[in-house]
Protein backbone atom coordinates (compact mmCIF):
# COMPACT_ATOMS: atom_id res chain seq x y z
CA UNK A 1 0.00 0.00 0.00
CA UNK A 2 1.44 3.33 1.01
CA UNK A 3 5.03 3.15 0.01
CA UNK A 4 6.96 6.03 1.36
CA UNK A 5 6.41 9.09 3.47
CA UNK A 6 7.36 11.85 1.15
CA UNK A 7 8.94 15.09 2.21
CA UNK A 8 6.24 17.35 3.49
CA UNK A 9 5.30 19.66 0.72
CA UNK A 10 5.59 23.35 1.25
CA UNK A 11 2.46 24.70 -0.40
CA UNK A 12 2.41 28.00 -2.18
CA UNK A 13 0.36 29.74 0.44
CA UNK A 14 -0.52 28.56 3.92
CA UNK A 15 -3.31 26.34 2.70
CA UNK A 16 -5.60 27.92 0.19
CA UNK A 17 -7.98 25.14 -0.67
CA UNK A 18 -10.25 26.69 -3.24
CA UNK A 19 -13.58 25.33 -2.01
CA UNK A 20 -15.30 25.91 -5.35
CA UNK A 21 -13.24 23.01 -6.66
CA UNK A 22 -14.03 19.67 -5.09
CA UNK A 23 -10.66 18.24 -6.12
CA UNK A 24 -7.48 20.12 -6.77
CA UNK A 25 -4.07 18.67 -7.53
CA UNK A 26 -1.26 21.14 -6.91
CA UNK A 27 2.16 20.19 -8.27
CA UNK A 28 1.58 16.58 -7.25
CA UNK A 29 4.59 14.30 -7.54
CA UNK A 30 4.46 10.55 -7.15
CA UNK A 31 7.40 8.23 -7.55
CA UNK A 32 7.74 4.50 -7.23
CA UNK A 33 11.43 4.14 -6.59
CA UNK A 34 13.19 5.82 -9.50
CA UNK A 35 10.10 5.72 -11.63
CA UNK A 36 8.38 9.11 -11.62
CA UNK A 37 4.72 8.37 -12.20
CA UNK A 38 3.31 11.87 -11.74
CA UNK A 39 5.44 14.91 -12.32
CA UNK A 40 4.15 18.14 -10.79
CA UNK A 41 0.63 17.42 -11.88
CA UNK A 42 -1.92 20.24 -11.66
CA UNK A 43 -5.60 19.84 -12.34
CA UNK A 44 -8.92 20.43 -10.69
CA UNK A 45 -12.44 19.10 -10.75
CA UNK A 46 -15.67 20.98 -10.08
CA UNK A 47 -18.42 19.55 -7.89
CA UNK A 48 -20.68 17.25 -9.88
CA UNK A 49 -18.24 17.06 -12.76
CA UNK A 50 -17.57 13.72 -14.39
CA UNK A 51 -14.02 13.35 -15.62
CA UNK A 52 -12.65 10.53 -17.75
CA UNK A 53 -8.95 9.77 -17.44
CA UNK A 54 -7.60 8.10 -20.54
CA UNK A 55 -4.15 7.29 -21.78
CA UNK A 56 -1.71 4.45 -22.23
CA UNK A 57 -1.06 2.13 -19.30
CA UNK A 58 1.67 3.35 -17.03
CA UNK A 59 0.69 6.96 -17.66
CA UNK A 60 -0.34 7.49 -14.03
CA UNK A 61 -4.14 7.46 -14.31
CA UNK A 62 -4.76 4.80 -11.71
CA UNK A 63 -2.20 6.42 -9.43
CA UNK A 64 -4.32 9.57 -9.39
CA UNK A 65 -7.30 7.62 -8.12
CA UNK A 66 -5.18 5.73 -5.60
CA UNK A 67 -3.73 8.97 -4.27
CA UNK A 68 -7.22 10.40 -3.87
CA UNK A 69 -8.33 7.27 -2.00
CA UNK A 70 -5.23 7.64 0.24
CA UNK A 71 -4.01 4.21 -0.85
CA UNK A 72 -0.72 5.81 -1.84
CA UNK A 73 1.28 8.61 -0.29
CA UNK A 74 2.39 11.47 -2.45
CA UNK A 75 6.01 12.53 -2.73
CA UNK A 76 5.39 16.18 -3.36
CA UNK A 77 2.68 18.77 -3.81
CA UNK A 78 -0.74 18.90 -2.21
CA UNK A 79 -4.10 17.39 -3.04
CA UNK A 80 -7.12 19.41 -1.90
CA UNK A 81 -10.56 17.90 -1.47
CA UNK A 82 -13.38 20.38 -0.84
CA UNK A 83 -10.78 22.91 0.23
CA UNK A 84 -9.11 20.62 2.76
CA UNK A 85 -5.68 19.11 2.25
CA UNK A 86 -6.06 15.37 1.72
CA UNK A 87 -2.89 13.78 2.96
CA UNK A 88 -1.71 16.77 4.90
CA UNK A 89 -3.22 18.62 7.81
CA UNK A 90 -2.88 22.16 8.93
CA UNK A 91 -0.58 22.89 11.82
CA UNK A 92 -0.37 26.61 12.36
CA UNK A 93 0.13 27.92 8.85
CA UNK A 94 2.08 24.86 7.76
CA UNK A 95 0.98 21.61 6.28
CA UNK A 96 2.24 18.42 7.88
CA UNK A 97 1.67 14.80 6.96
CA UNK A 98 -1.81 13.74 7.98
CA UNK A 99 -2.42 11.28 10.77
CA UNK A 100 -4.92 8.41 10.68
CA UNK A 101 -7.63 10.57 12.25
CA UNK A 102 -7.34 13.21 9.56
CA UNK A 103 -7.29 10.59 6.82
CA UNK A 104 -10.47 9.02 8.15
CA UNK A 105 -12.07 12.45 8.22
CA UNK A 106 -11.26 13.30 4.60
CA UNK A 107 -11.99 9.80 3.30
CA UNK A 108 -15.63 10.13 4.33
CA UNK A 109 -16.56 11.90 1.14
CA UNK A 110 -14.71 9.58 -1.24
CA UNK A 111 -15.66 6.15 -2.51
CA UNK A 112 -13.88 3.83 -4.90
CA UNK A 113 -14.70 0.89 -7.12
CA UNK A 114 -11.79 -1.34 -8.05
CA UNK A 115 -10.87 -3.23 -11.15
CA UNK A 116 -11.01 -6.54 -9.26
CA UNK A 117 -14.19 -5.73 -7.27
CA UNK A 118 -12.57 -6.61 -3.93
CA UNK A 119 -15.79 -7.75 -2.30
CA UNK A 120 -15.47 -9.28 1.16
CA UNK A 121 -15.71 -13.07 0.70
CA UNK A 122 -16.70 -13.58 4.33
CA UNK A 123 -19.99 -11.71 3.84
CA UNK A 124 -23.02 -12.16 1.67
CA UNK A 125 -24.05 -9.49 -0.82
CA UNK A 126 -26.29 -7.56 1.55
CA UNK A 127 -23.69 -7.49 4.31
CA UNK A 128 -21.02 -6.36 1.89
CA UNK A 129 -23.18 -3.31 1.27
CA UNK A 130 -24.35 -2.67 4.83
CA UNK A 131 -21.09 -3.36 6.66
CA UNK A 132 -19.51 0.07 6.39
CA UNK A 133 -22.69 2.15 6.83
CA UNK A 134 -23.48 0.26 10.04
CA UNK A 135 -20.02 -0.03 11.53
CA UNK A 136 -18.31 3.07 10.17
CA UNK A 137 -21.13 5.60 9.96
CA UNK A 138 -23.26 4.15 12.74
CA UNK A 139 -26.40 3.86 10.65
CA UNK A 140 -29.12 1.71 12.26
CA UNK A 141 -29.20 -1.79 10.83
CA UNK A 142 -32.79 -1.56 9.54
CA UNK A 143 -32.11 1.68 7.82
CA UNK A 144 -28.84 0.42 6.32
CA UNK A 145 -30.52 -2.71 5.01
CA UNK A 146 -33.39 -0.80 3.45
CA UNK A 147 -30.94 1.49 1.74
CA UNK A 148 -28.79 -1.44 0.65
CA UNK A 149 -31.80 -3.18 -0.89
CA UNK A 150 -32.67 -0.01 -2.80
CA UNK A 151 -29.11 0.22 -4.09
CA UNK A 152 -29.00 -3.46 -5.02
CA UNK A 153 -32.26 -2.99 -6.91
CA UNK A 154 -30.71 0.00 -8.64
CA UNK A 155 -27.80 -2.14 -9.83
CA UNK A 156 -30.26 -4.82 -10.89
CA UNK A 157 -29.38 -7.37 -8.22
CA UNK A 158 -32.65 -7.29 -6.33
CA UNK A 159 -32.71 -11.08 -6.16
CA UNK A 160 -29.17 -11.59 -4.89
CA UNK A 161 -29.23 -10.15 -1.35
CA UNK A 162 -28.35 -13.47 0.25
CA UNK A 163 -25.99 -14.69 -2.42
CA UNK A 164 -22.35 -15.17 -1.70
CA UNK A 165 -19.90 -13.11 -3.80
CA UNK A 166 -18.38 -16.30 -5.19
CA UNK A 167 -21.77 -17.30 -6.60
CA UNK A 168 -21.93 -14.17 -8.73
CA UNK A 169 -20.48 -13.42 -12.13
CA UNK A 170 -17.79 -10.78 -12.41
CA UNK A 171 -20.29 -8.28 -13.69
CA UNK A 172 -22.63 -8.95 -10.80
CA UNK A 173 -19.77 -8.68 -8.31
CA UNK A 174 -18.78 -5.37 -9.78
CA UNK A 175 -22.33 -4.08 -9.49
CA UNK A 176 -22.36 -5.10 -5.83
CA UNK A 177 -19.10 -3.20 -5.42
CA UNK A 178 -20.73 -0.13 -6.96
CA UNK A 179 -23.69 -0.45 -4.58
CA UNK A 180 -21.28 -0.89 -1.69
CA UNK A 181 -19.43 2.30 -2.57
CA UNK A 182 -22.67 4.26 -3.03
CA UNK A 183 -24.02 3.07 0.32
CA UNK A 184 -21.47 5.34 1.99
CA UNK A 185 -22.98 8.31 0.15
CA UNK A 186 -19.71 9.63 -1.23
CA UNK A 187 -19.50 13.02 -2.88
CA UNK A 188 -16.71 11.72 -5.07
CA UNK A 189 -16.75 8.32 -6.73
CA UNK A 190 -13.52 6.91 -8.16
CA UNK A 191 -13.83 4.17 -10.75
CA UNK A 192 -10.64 2.35 -11.59
CA UNK A 193 -10.99 0.43 -14.86
CA UNK A 194 -14.11 -1.16 -13.46
CA UNK A 195 -14.87 -3.19 -16.57
CA UNK A 196 -11.33 -4.31 -17.44
CA UNK A 197 -11.56 -7.57 -15.53
CA UNK A 198 -14.93 -8.53 -17.00
CA UNK A 199 -15.84 -10.84 -19.83
CA UNK A 200 -16.99 -8.74 -22.79
CA UNK A 201 -20.63 -9.74 -22.47
CA UNK A 202 -20.75 -8.49 -18.87
CA UNK A 203 -19.36 -5.03 -19.54
CA UNK A 204 -22.59 -3.48 -20.78
CA UNK A 205 -24.51 -4.27 -17.60
CA UNK A 206 -21.96 -2.49 -15.44
CA UNK A 207 -21.71 0.50 -17.74
CA UNK A 208 -25.50 0.82 -17.86
CA UNK A 209 -25.57 1.02 -14.08
CA UNK A 210 -22.90 3.70 -14.10
CA UNK A 211 -24.75 5.66 -16.79
CA UNK A 212 -27.84 5.57 -14.65
CA UNK A 213 -25.93 6.80 -11.62
CA UNK A 214 -24.38 9.56 -13.70
CA UNK A 215 -27.79 10.61 -14.98
CA UNK A 216 -29.64 10.51 -11.69
CA UNK A 217 -27.12 11.81 -9.15
CA UNK A 218 -24.75 14.73 -8.86
CA UNK A 219 -21.85 12.65 -7.58
CA UNK A 220 -18.50 13.84 -8.82
CA UNK A 221 -16.98 11.00 -10.79
CA UNK A 222 -13.43 10.33 -11.84
CA UNK A 223 -13.00 7.29 -13.96
CA UNK A 224 -10.08 5.57 -15.54
CA UNK A 225 -11.37 3.64 -18.50
CA UNK A 226 -10.58 2.10 -21.83
CA UNK A 227 -14.25 2.18 -22.80
CA UNK A 228 -14.11 5.20 -25.06
CA UNK A 229 -17.77 5.23 -25.93
CA UNK A 230 -18.67 5.21 -22.26
CA UNK A 231 -16.20 8.02 -21.60
CA UNK A 232 -17.73 9.99 -24.43
CA UNK A 233 -21.31 9.44 -23.26
CA UNK A 234 -20.87 10.09 -19.59
CA UNK A 235 -18.02 12.49 -19.03
CA UNK A 236 -18.07 16.27 -19.02
CA UNK A 237 -14.37 16.38 -19.59
CA UNK A 238 -11.67 14.03 -20.77
CA UNK A 239 -8.07 14.17 -19.59
CA UNK A 240 -5.55 12.46 -21.83
CA UNK A 241 -2.50 11.35 -19.86
CA UNK A 242 0.92 10.33 -20.97
CA UNK A 243 4.01 9.85 -18.83
CA UNK A 244 2.51 11.37 -15.72
CA UNK A 245 1.28 14.54 -17.33
CA UNK A 246 -1.89 15.77 -18.94
CA UNK A 247 -1.30 15.89 -22.68
CA UNK A 248 -4.69 17.17 -23.63
CA UNK A 249 -7.86 18.14 -21.84
CA UNK A 250 -11.26 19.02 -23.18
CA UNK A 251 -14.89 18.09 -23.65
CA UNK A 252 -15.37 14.56 -24.97
CA UNK A 253 -16.58 15.71 -28.38
CA UNK A 254 -13.40 17.60 -28.96
CA UNK A 255 -11.06 14.91 -27.63
CA UNK A 256 -12.67 12.07 -29.54
CA UNK A 257 -13.63 13.87 -32.75
CA UNK A 258 -10.96 16.43 -33.10
CA UNK A 259 -7.95 15.73 -30.89
CA UNK A 260 -5.32 18.44 -31.03
CA UNK A 261 -2.33 16.44 -29.91
CA UNK A 262 -0.55 13.78 -31.90
CA UNK A 263 -0.18 11.57 -28.84
CA UNK A 264 -3.94 11.65 -28.26
CA UNK A 265 -4.56 10.73 -31.88
CA UNK A 266 -2.07 7.88 -31.67
CA UNK A 267 -3.60 6.58 -28.47
CA UNK A 268 -7.17 6.72 -29.75
CA UNK A 269 -6.11 5.12 -32.96
CA UNK A 270 -4.40 2.28 -31.08
CA UNK A 271 -7.48 1.74 -28.92
CA UNK A 272 -9.74 1.51 -31.95
CA UNK A 273 -7.36 -0.89 -33.66
CA UNK A 274 -7.44 -3.06 -30.58
CA UNK A 275 -11.23 -3.44 -30.59
CA UNK B 1 -7.67 -58.82 28.98
CA UNK B 2 -8.91 -58.78 32.55
CA UNK B 3 -5.96 -56.56 33.43
CA UNK B 4 -7.22 -53.98 31.00
CA UNK B 5 -10.75 -54.21 32.36
CA UNK B 6 -9.45 -53.75 35.89
CA UNK B 7 -7.29 -50.80 35.01
CA UNK B 8 -9.74 -49.22 32.64
CA UNK B 9 -11.64 -47.01 35.11
CA UNK B 10 -8.36 -45.61 36.42
CA UNK B 11 -7.01 -45.08 32.91
CA UNK B 12 -10.26 -43.32 32.05
CA UNK B 13 -9.76 -40.98 35.00
CA UNK B 14 -6.26 -40.31 33.75
CA UNK B 15 -7.66 -39.62 30.33
CA UNK B 16 -10.08 -37.07 31.74
CA UNK B 17 -7.22 -35.19 33.35
CA UNK B 18 -5.32 -35.39 30.06
CA UNK B 19 -8.33 -33.84 28.33
CA UNK B 20 -8.54 -31.11 30.95
CA UNK B 21 -4.89 -30.18 30.50
CA UNK B 22 -5.32 -30.29 26.72
CA UNK B 23 -8.38 -28.05 26.88
CA UNK B 24 -6.77 -25.60 29.31
CA UNK B 25 -3.56 -25.50 27.29
CA UNK B 26 -5.51 -25.03 24.05
CA UNK B 27 -7.51 -22.09 25.40
CA UNK B 28 -4.40 -20.40 26.75
CA UNK B 29 -2.48 -21.15 23.54
CA UNK B 30 -5.29 -19.77 21.39
CA UNK B 31 -5.43 -16.51 23.33
CA UNK B 32 -1.64 -16.16 23.26
CA UNK B 33 -1.51 -17.07 19.57
CA UNK B 34 -3.94 -14.28 18.68
CA UNK B 35 -2.17 -11.77 20.91
CA UNK B 36 1.22 -12.69 19.46
CA UNK B 37 -0.08 -12.86 15.89
CA UNK B 38 -1.87 -9.50 16.07
CA UNK B 39 1.09 -7.85 17.79
CA UNK B 40 3.34 -9.44 15.18
CA UNK B 41 1.48 -7.66 12.38
CA UNK B 42 0.95 -4.38 14.25
CA UNK B 43 2.29 -1.12 12.95
CA UNK B 44 4.02 -0.41 16.26
CA UNK B 45 7.59 -1.58 16.27
CA UNK B 46 7.47 -2.16 20.02
CA UNK B 47 4.49 -4.51 19.74
CA UNK B 48 6.18 -6.41 16.96
CA UNK B 49 9.33 -6.74 19.04
CA UNK B 50 7.41 -8.01 22.06
CA UNK B 51 5.66 -10.56 19.87
CA UNK B 52 8.98 -11.63 18.34
CA UNK B 53 10.61 -12.14 21.72
CA UNK B 54 7.67 -14.16 23.03
CA UNK B 55 7.47 -16.36 19.95
CA UNK B 56 11.18 -17.03 19.66
CA UNK B 57 11.67 -17.63 23.36
CA UNK B 58 8.84 -20.06 23.88
CA UNK B 59 9.17 -21.74 20.52
CA UNK B 60 12.80 -22.32 21.30
CA UNK B 61 12.38 -23.63 24.82
CA UNK B 62 11.40 -27.15 25.79
CA UNK B 63 7.87 -27.57 27.12
CA UNK B 64 9.16 -30.13 29.58
CA UNK B 65 11.83 -27.86 31.01
CA UNK B 66 9.34 -25.03 31.13
CA UNK B 67 6.99 -27.21 33.14
CA UNK B 68 9.78 -28.15 35.55
CA UNK B 69 10.63 -24.51 35.86
CA UNK B 70 7.07 -23.51 36.76
CA UNK B 71 6.61 -26.44 39.12
CA UNK B 72 10.00 -26.81 40.79
CA UNK B 73 11.89 -23.54 40.25
CA UNK B 74 9.31 -20.81 40.68
CA UNK B 75 8.22 -21.98 44.14
CA UNK B 76 11.80 -21.29 45.28
CA UNK B 77 11.20 -17.59 44.67
CA UNK B 78 7.77 -17.67 46.19
CA UNK B 79 5.40 -18.48 43.30
CA UNK B 80 3.68 -21.76 43.89
CA UNK B 81 1.59 -23.39 41.18
CA UNK B 82 -0.69 -26.38 41.30
CA UNK B 83 0.88 -29.11 39.16
CA UNK B 84 -2.01 -28.98 36.66
CA UNK B 85 -1.76 -25.19 36.42
CA UNK B 86 1.99 -25.45 35.82
CA UNK B 87 1.37 -27.97 33.05
CA UNK B 88 -1.32 -25.84 31.40
CA UNK B 89 0.77 -22.68 31.55
CA UNK B 90 3.91 -24.36 30.24
CA UNK B 91 2.12 -26.09 27.36
CA UNK B 92 -0.04 -23.03 26.59
CA UNK B 93 3.01 -20.77 26.37
CA UNK B 94 4.84 -23.23 24.16
CA UNK B 95 2.01 -24.04 21.75
CA UNK B 96 0.85 -20.40 21.79
CA UNK B 97 4.23 -19.38 20.40
CA UNK B 98 3.79 -21.70 17.43
CA UNK B 99 0.20 -20.54 17.08
CA UNK B 100 1.34 -16.92 17.02
CA UNK B 101 3.27 -17.62 13.85
CA UNK B 102 0.22 -19.32 12.36
CA UNK B 103 -1.95 -16.28 13.10
CA UNK B 104 0.65 -13.85 11.80
CA UNK B 105 1.13 -15.83 8.59
CA UNK B 106 -2.61 -16.12 8.03
CA UNK B 107 -3.13 -12.38 8.46
CA UNK B 108 -0.29 -11.64 6.05
CA UNK B 109 -1.79 -14.02 3.48
CA UNK B 110 -4.88 -11.83 3.02
CA UNK B 111 -4.48 -9.99 -0.30
CA UNK B 112 -3.68 -6.26 -0.10
CA UNK B 113 -6.78 -5.64 -2.20
CA UNK B 114 -8.91 -6.52 0.82
CA UNK B 115 -7.12 -3.89 2.89
CA UNK B 116 -7.64 -1.36 0.13
CA UNK B 117 -11.34 -2.11 -0.02
CA UNK B 118 -11.63 -1.40 3.71
CA UNK B 119 -9.76 1.88 3.33
CA UNK B 120 -12.09 2.89 0.52
CA UNK B 121 -14.97 2.25 2.95
CA UNK B 122 -13.20 4.29 5.62
CA UNK B 123 -12.98 1.45 8.11
CA UNK B 124 -10.77 1.88 11.15
CA UNK B 125 -7.84 -0.53 11.46
CA UNK B 126 -9.55 -2.31 14.37
CA UNK B 127 -12.81 -2.74 12.48
CA UNK B 128 -10.95 -3.94 9.40
CA UNK B 129 -9.12 -6.57 11.41
CA UNK B 130 -12.20 -7.75 13.29
CA UNK B 131 -14.74 -7.84 10.49
CA UNK B 132 -12.75 -8.44 7.33
CA UNK B 133 -9.20 -9.72 7.83
CA UNK B 134 -9.52 -12.15 10.75
CA UNK B 135 -12.67 -13.89 9.50
CA UNK B 136 -10.85 -14.64 6.25
CA UNK B 137 -7.52 -15.46 7.90
CA UNK B 138 -9.32 -17.86 10.25
CA UNK B 139 -9.84 -20.26 7.37
CA UNK B 140 -6.13 -20.64 6.75
CA UNK B 141 -5.36 -20.84 10.47
CA UNK B 142 -7.52 -23.91 11.04
CA UNK B 143 -5.43 -26.67 9.41
CA UNK B 144 -2.22 -25.72 11.27
CA UNK B 145 -4.24 -25.17 14.44
CA UNK B 146 -5.49 -28.74 14.07
CA UNK B 147 -1.91 -29.98 13.96
CA UNK B 148 -0.98 -27.94 17.00
CA UNK B 149 -3.96 -29.28 18.92
CA UNK B 150 -2.84 -32.86 18.30
CA UNK B 151 0.72 -31.95 19.26
CA UNK B 152 -0.63 -30.41 22.44
CA UNK B 153 -2.64 -33.51 23.29
CA UNK B 154 0.42 -35.70 22.94
CA UNK B 155 2.65 -33.25 24.79
CA UNK B 156 0.44 -33.49 27.88
CA UNK B 157 2.11 -36.86 28.49
CA UNK B 158 5.14 -35.03 29.88
CA UNK B 159 2.92 -33.78 32.72
CA UNK B 160 3.40 -37.27 34.17
CA UNK B 161 6.86 -36.08 35.16
CA UNK B 162 5.51 -33.50 37.58
CA UNK B 163 3.33 -36.07 39.37
CA UNK B 164 0.09 -35.29 37.56
CA UNK B 165 -1.89 -38.51 37.29
CA UNK B 166 -2.93 -37.99 33.72
CA UNK B 167 -3.24 -40.86 31.24
CA UNK B 168 0.46 -41.66 30.78
CA UNK B 169 1.13 -41.43 34.50
CA UNK B 170 -1.77 -43.75 35.34
CA UNK B 171 -0.56 -46.10 32.62
CA UNK B 172 2.89 -46.28 34.25
CA UNK B 173 1.32 -46.86 37.64
CA UNK B 174 -0.88 -49.66 36.36
CA UNK B 175 2.00 -51.29 34.56
CA UNK B 176 4.08 -51.19 37.74
CA UNK B 177 1.18 -52.57 39.77
CA UNK B 178 0.27 -55.36 37.34
CA UNK B 179 3.48 -56.00 35.43
CA UNK B 180 1.38 -56.22 32.25
CA UNK B 181 3.17 -53.78 29.99
CA UNK B 182 1.71 -54.87 26.67
CA UNK B 183 -2.04 -54.62 27.36
CA UNK B 184 -1.72 -51.48 29.49
CA UNK B 185 0.45 -49.49 27.08
CA UNK B 186 -1.57 -50.70 24.11
CA UNK B 187 -4.71 -49.40 25.77
CA UNK B 188 -3.03 -46.08 26.55
CA UNK B 189 -1.81 -45.74 22.98
CA UNK B 190 -5.28 -46.50 21.69
CA UNK B 191 -6.87 -43.94 23.99
CA UNK B 192 -4.59 -41.15 22.72
CA UNK B 193 -5.33 -42.26 19.19
CA UNK B 194 -9.10 -42.19 19.64
CA UNK B 195 -9.04 -38.75 21.23
CA UNK B 196 -6.80 -37.47 18.45
CA UNK B 197 -9.23 -38.83 15.86
CA UNK B 198 -12.13 -37.07 17.55
CA UNK B 199 -10.18 -33.80 17.61
CA UNK B 200 -9.19 -34.17 13.95
CA UNK B 201 -12.80 -34.87 13.02
CA UNK B 202 -13.96 -31.77 14.89
CA UNK B 203 -11.32 -29.59 13.25
CA UNK B 204 -12.23 -30.92 9.79
CA UNK B 205 -15.86 -30.01 10.39
CA UNK B 206 -14.83 -26.54 11.47
CA UNK B 207 -12.59 -26.16 8.40
CA UNK B 208 -15.40 -27.18 6.09
CA UNK B 209 -17.87 -24.84 7.70
CA UNK B 210 -15.45 -21.96 7.54
CA UNK B 211 -14.54 -22.67 3.92
CA UNK B 212 -18.21 -22.70 3.04
CA UNK B 213 -18.84 -19.40 4.81
CA UNK B 214 -16.14 -17.90 2.59
CA UNK B 215 -17.78 -19.38 -0.49
CA UNK B 216 -14.97 -21.80 -1.11
CA UNK B 217 -15.67 -25.22 -2.48
CA UNK B 218 -15.48 -27.84 0.25
CA UNK B 219 -12.26 -29.21 -1.18
CA UNK B 220 -10.66 -30.13 2.12
CA UNK B 221 -12.31 -33.50 2.18
CA UNK B 222 -10.66 -35.34 -0.69
CA UNK B 223 -7.19 -34.39 0.37
CA UNK B 224 -7.19 -31.43 -1.97
CA UNK B 225 -6.02 -28.31 -0.27
CA UNK B 226 -8.56 -25.52 -0.02
CA UNK B 227 -7.49 -22.57 -2.12
CA UNK B 228 -5.98 -19.90 0.07
CA UNK B 229 -7.05 -16.99 -2.05
CA UNK B 230 -10.82 -17.17 -2.21
CA UNK B 231 -12.74 -17.16 -5.41
CA UNK B 232 -14.34 -13.79 -5.01
CA UNK B 233 -11.75 -11.71 -3.31
CA UNK B 234 -9.79 -10.51 -6.28
CA UNK B 235 -6.10 -10.40 -6.78
CA UNK B 236 -3.72 -7.57 -7.44
CA UNK B 237 -4.25 -3.98 -6.63
CA UNK B 238 -4.19 -2.40 -10.02
CA UNK B 239 -0.70 -0.94 -10.13
CA UNK B 240 0.16 2.24 -11.88
CA UNK B 241 -2.37 2.21 -14.68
Amino acid sequence: MATETGPVAAPGKGGDGDASKIIRFEKVVKRFGDNVVLRELDFDVSPGERVALIGPSGSGKTTILRLLMTLEKLNGGVIWVSGDPLSHMRKGDQLVTADEKHLRQVRQTIGMVFQQFNLFPNMNVLRNVTEAPIHVKGVARDEAETKARDLLNLVDLGDKYDAHPSQLSGGQQQRVAIARALAMEPKILLLDEVTSALDPELVAGVLDVLREIANTTDITMLFVTHEMRFARDVSHRVLMFDQGQIVESGPPDQIFSNPQEQRTRDFLHAIIEER
Amino acid sequence: MSVVLQSFPLLLQGLILTLEITAGGAVLALVLAFLAGLAGTARSRILRAVSRVYVEFFRGSSALVLMFWFFFALPLIGFRFEAVAAAIIALGLNVGAYGGEVVRGAILSIPPAQYEATIALNMSPALRMRRVILPQAWASMLPPFGNLLIELLKATAVAALITINELTFVGQQQRAATGESLPIYTTVLFMYFVVAQVLIFGMRRLELRTARSLGRAPAARRGRRPALAGVGDGGGSGGVG
